[in-house]
């Protein structure tokens, strides 16, 4: 029993290390994992999409695929699993990690431009490094897919009017003939420049310094 | 006779004699029969050509004239740009009221009026309040509800106990002359003097322009300490007339402020949805909308009052309550009416506030007591900065976003206290403690916000805290604002955690399935926020574009990139037209021709019923429409040297009198894409509908050259509209 207990402290080391989790959150979270998974190793993508609450969420596709995303694990990898196990799991969690009183500057930026890799990668689906108009398009329609035909046609309205946005915004000056051919990596930060991600995407249950955390519950 | 003065000297009675008679039977006899006589016989008072009464109007001239002063004073200091950049505005008003004051006492003695605490809290105080509630930025304040509510209540309880305490350990030290003021005394003084003032905070942070974060926590919390104040309040008067509060009594107060601050919300919130469903039937009497904004939430404000409710919550709920759905259902020009009466209306209650502060400084009987007034100050500072402190250690454990010194600093400093202080001392019953009270109170008041006031904006530059950014609206971030929320709520259902984004989920989805039915008139109610967010984009754009439509620059957020540079290319089918439906091209038809018409009164025709724009923009389409007309003259100005012209003769004709521009004839540019062109047609009829004189000579080397771009460039604006016409016709 002792050696059971080093070894998965062991092992959860080696995760605080790589993603950035106290060995507390990733208790907490591997055994959400079991849950998902039936207690197997790894969970495929229908343990995900047995989630009833994220029946009514109208991204649930493009969520669930973020998850078997290779792009996700930060090692160069283009691809998509067909299962993952916990390790993977908490790399994609990882992006969703706040800052700290302690995070300097330089970290900060460095966090903001992971999480809105991560945004760009949802976006980003067959990988060619940019989001094309007709990418942008479906982002939109999926977010208004829950209200029927008037967010159809007008998705595609908003959808263009956004990219014109982004266009006009970081190359004002383009000839009649030039085309714009979707948003880059540097466009997409320099549009989301505003909404300061590392202050907006991250989950509360991650949280360091939670008061609750120590009391164990999953809920904050 | 419109007199109705009965004063035996008024020589208005024009029918005299006998109408006193008639009007007056209970006059004495004495006099009748000698006006008899007089009537008869004597005409010798002269009609009045020129009279003077001014009790007849005393009441409403003074109080216009009180308006008037204020609002002269208001122009006079943005006229003079280097004081108003140094000095905030509510300290040129206080100096305006002291002068003033000092004025009418010099004048007429000790007449000078007060700020009457019913003309405040009835009349001046709720305009300040809904157009702080109405335009309550949502969504930072429900992300820092708890922050704030930590700061408003126990914040404010802190200040009271210690303020209080400490004032009664000072008044005990002999030789200050305080030794009658028992410990219930101090404890009132201090919930009168704790409570952070709305309008104080809201005069002097709208000028330094803060980050949106620490201006909704001080500002949150000056608004949700009112249920404290008035609890402590109530309750320290009550008991300071028995002398004593016991344990029994205390925790009644504690249930007290619970059912005050929860009954006045849920009073907000009845008349809110009340104000919502009404709005839901104006749409036939669009002109009285804004009045049930007003109405309904000063309904809830006084019947909030009459229970002893906190008024203040209860308005705010209102507001935020009824926001959301009477702005999809009212029409654009009520919610201009309502935005700018609110703006108007708060901003010369302001203005009388702080005029009449100064006023009643000068006319206030005041006894001044240096230990008193030098220890509250003293006290008032200290236990801002300490309660700060203390409660940001506290609150940093549950925040993401810490708070860090610098806020802390601008949080404490921010602390302002105003006239709701003055007003409920001046609310204290008769006595030579009231007085003390009263100049402590103006003293502090005038030390937070002369002192505090003027020197918070260099602090800010100072210390370099974040100012606002100043967001053009921007689609996307609105976009992947959403696209985060829908995100967020995933991950966390993913992780199993019912958190603050899941909650806000639910709410927003019942929102969506039910309440949204019953509040908001016809479809609107199924809009989804990104659609909204996007109409309503597109109109502030049309609206900047029609205003500077006449000058030759667009605005500089254009560039030169089109939807031409978007859209995909596919070569062959670039030049084919797509097929539009036979009725878009009618309203385009009709659009173009309109716009080269150039007459007003068919835009107004078309506004209503004709152009199938977003029906519920009823007044917009025009405005759309004037944009189309700024937009294609100036697409065709460019093109095309000649100037649009009234006449709409047939083209044919048109063409036979200058057979060199044979190039604009129907044949011609039907020849090489005969498939497409009808809606090229429409194009190029309206072309020649322009007046060509026949001594534009320089028309026709570009009229060949630019013929095909002309016509391609019009069709592509027809065909390919950019995401503002298409919207129109979406």
């Amino acid at each position: 029993m002792g050696a059971k207990q080093t070894r998965s402290a062991q092992k959860y080391q080696d995760l605080t290390d790589k993603t950035g989790f106290s060995p507390e959150q990733i208790k907490n979270l591997h055994k959400r994992f079991q849950q998902l998974s039936d207690n197997e190793e790894t969970i495929s993508r229908e343990n995900l999409e047995k989630i009833p609450a994220l029946a009514n969420n109208p991204i649930r596709k493009q969520i669930i695929d973020a998850f078997f995303d290779k792009r996700n694990q930060h090692q160069n990898e283009v691809g998509a699993f067909q299962e993952i196990g916990f390790e993977q799991f908490l790399m994609v969690m990882s992006h969703f990690r706040p800052p700290t009183l302690k995070t300097t500057e330089e970290e900060r930026e460095a966090m903001r431009k992971e999480k809105l890799r991560f945004l760009f990668n949802m976006h980003d689906t067959d990988n060619d490094g940019t989001i094309t108009l007709e990418e942008y398009r479906k982002v939109v329609e999926e977010l208004l897919s829950k209200s029927g035909a008037i967010g159809l046609e007008a998705a595609k309205a908003i959808a263009d009017a956004a990219m014109l946005e982004v266009a006009s915004t970081n190359v004002p000056h383009m000839a009649p003939d030039d085309f714009y051919e979707g948003i880059t990596f540097e466009h997409f930060e320099q549009i989301l420049k505003g909404l300061e991600m590392e202050s907006r995407m991250h989950i509360r249950f991650l949280d360091v310094d939670t008061m609750t955390m120590r009391c164990g519950k999953s809920k904050s | 006779m419109r007199n109705f003065n009965i004063r035996g000297e008024s020589v208005r009675d024009v029918v005299s004699g006998s109408n006193e008679t008639w009007i007056r039977p209970a006059r004495s006899t004495q006099e009748d029969p000698h006006d008899h006589h007089g009537n008869s016989t004597e005409h010798k008072k002269a009609f009045p050509v020129l009279a003077f009464n001014f009790e007849h109007v005393r009441k409403p001239f003074e109080i216009s004239m009180w308006i008037l002063l204020a609002l002269l004073m208001k122009l006079g200091f943005h006229i003079i740009p280097r004081i108003s950049h140094v000095v905030p505005e509510s300290c040129l008003l206080i100096v305006v009221g002291l002068l003033v004051g000092g004025t009418i006492k010099a004048v007429e003695g000790t007449n000078a009026p007060v700020l009457d605490s019913k003309l405040f809290f009835l009349y001046l105080l709720p305009p300040i309040i809904l157009d702080a509630g109405y335009f309550l930025p949502i969504r930072p304040f429900t992300e820092n509800l708890g922050t704030i509510l930590v700061f408003a209540v126990l914040g404010t309880l802190w200040n009271v106990f210690f303020i209080g305490g400490t004032m009664f350990a000072v008044c005990q030290i002999d030789g200050a002359g305080l030794a009658d003021v028992d410990l219930l005394s101090c404890l009132l003084f201090g919930s009168i003097i704790s409570a952070v003032d709305p309008v104080a905070v809201l005069a002097v942070f709208e000028e330094i322009h803060i980050n949106e974060l620490l201006h909704i926590l001080v500002f949150g919390e000056s608004l949700l300490n009112d249920a404290v104040t008035v609890v402590l309040y109530h309750l320290f008067k009550e008991f300071s007339h028995e002398g004593s509060v016991s344990v029994g009594d205390a925790l009644l107060g504690v249930v007290c402020f619970f059912v005050v601050s929860l009954g006045g919300i849920l009073v907000g919130f009845i008349y809110g949805i009340l104000g919502a469903f009404t709005s839901r039937f104006t749409s036939h009497t669009r002109v009285i909308e804004p009045l049930f904004v007003f109405l309904y939430s000063y309904m809830a404000y006084l019947s909030a009052e009459v229970f002893h409710l906190s008024g203040i919550m209860s308005l705010i709920a209102c507001g935020v309550i009824m926001r959301p759905y009477v702005e999809a259902n009212i029409s654009h020009k009520s919610y201009t009416t309502v935005k700018y009466f609110l703006k108007m209306w708060s901003s010369v209650s302001e203005t009388l506030i702080f005029i009449f502060l100064g006023v009643s400084t000068v006319a206030g009987p005041h006894d001044w007591n240096w230990t008193f007034v030098v220890f509250t100050v003293f006290l008032c500072l200290v236990s801002r900065v300490l309660g700060v402190i203390g409660l940001t250690s506290i609150i940093n454990k549950f925040r993401i976003v810490k708070l860090t010194k610098k806020d802390q600093f601008i949080v404490a400093y921010g602390g302002l206290r105003g006239a709701i202080a003055f007003s409920l001392g001046f609310l204290l019953t008769d006595s030579k403690m009231k007085h003390m009270f009263l100049t402590a109170i103006i003293t502090v008041i005038f030390f937070t916000v002369f002192v505090q006031g003027m020197t918070i904006r260099p602090l800010v530059e100072l210390l370099a805290v974040k100012r606002k950014k100043e967001s053009k609206g921007s689609i996307n971030e609105e976009i992947h604002t959403q696209f985060l929320d829908h995100l967020l709520t995933g991950i966390e259902d993913v992780c199993g955690h019912y958190g603050h984004h899941h909650w806000k989920d639910k709410l927003n989805r019942f929102n969506k399935k039910y309440v949204k039915k019953w509040l908001i008139a016809g479809e609107r109610s199924t809009e989804p926020q990104l659609i909204s967010f996007y109409n309503k984009l597109e109109l502030k754009q049309a609206m900047m574009l029609v205003e500077s439509g006449s000058t030759s620059k667009l605005p500089s957020v254009m560039s030169s990139v089109s939807m031409q540079n978007i859209q995909p290319r596919e070569p062959p089918r670039r030049r084919a037209m797509p097929s539009i439906s036979k009725s878009r091209e009618e309203e385009i038809r009709k659009l173009l021709r309109a716009n080269l018409q150039n007459t007003r009164q068919r835009l107004r025709s078309y506004s209503r019923h004709d152009l199938m724009i977003d029906p519920f923009e009823d007044n917009v389409s025009e405005v759309h429409l004037r944009k189309q007309r700024v937009e294609m003259g100036r697409r065709m100005s460019h093109y095309l040297t000649v100037p649009a012209n009234r006449q709409e003769a047939p083209p044919v004709r048109k063409v036979g009198f200058q057979p060199e521009h044979q190039v604009f004839t129907y044949d011609d540019a039907e020849s090489p894409r005969s498939a497409e062109m009808k809606p090229r047609s429409a194009a190029v009829r309206l072309l020649n509908e322009l007046p060509q004189r026949s001594d534009q000579s320089d028309a026709e080397p570009n009229a060949k050259q630019d013929d095909q771009e002309d016509q391609l460039k019009l069709s592509r604006g027809l065909s390919d509209p950019g995401p503002n016409q298409e919207q129109k016709e979406s």
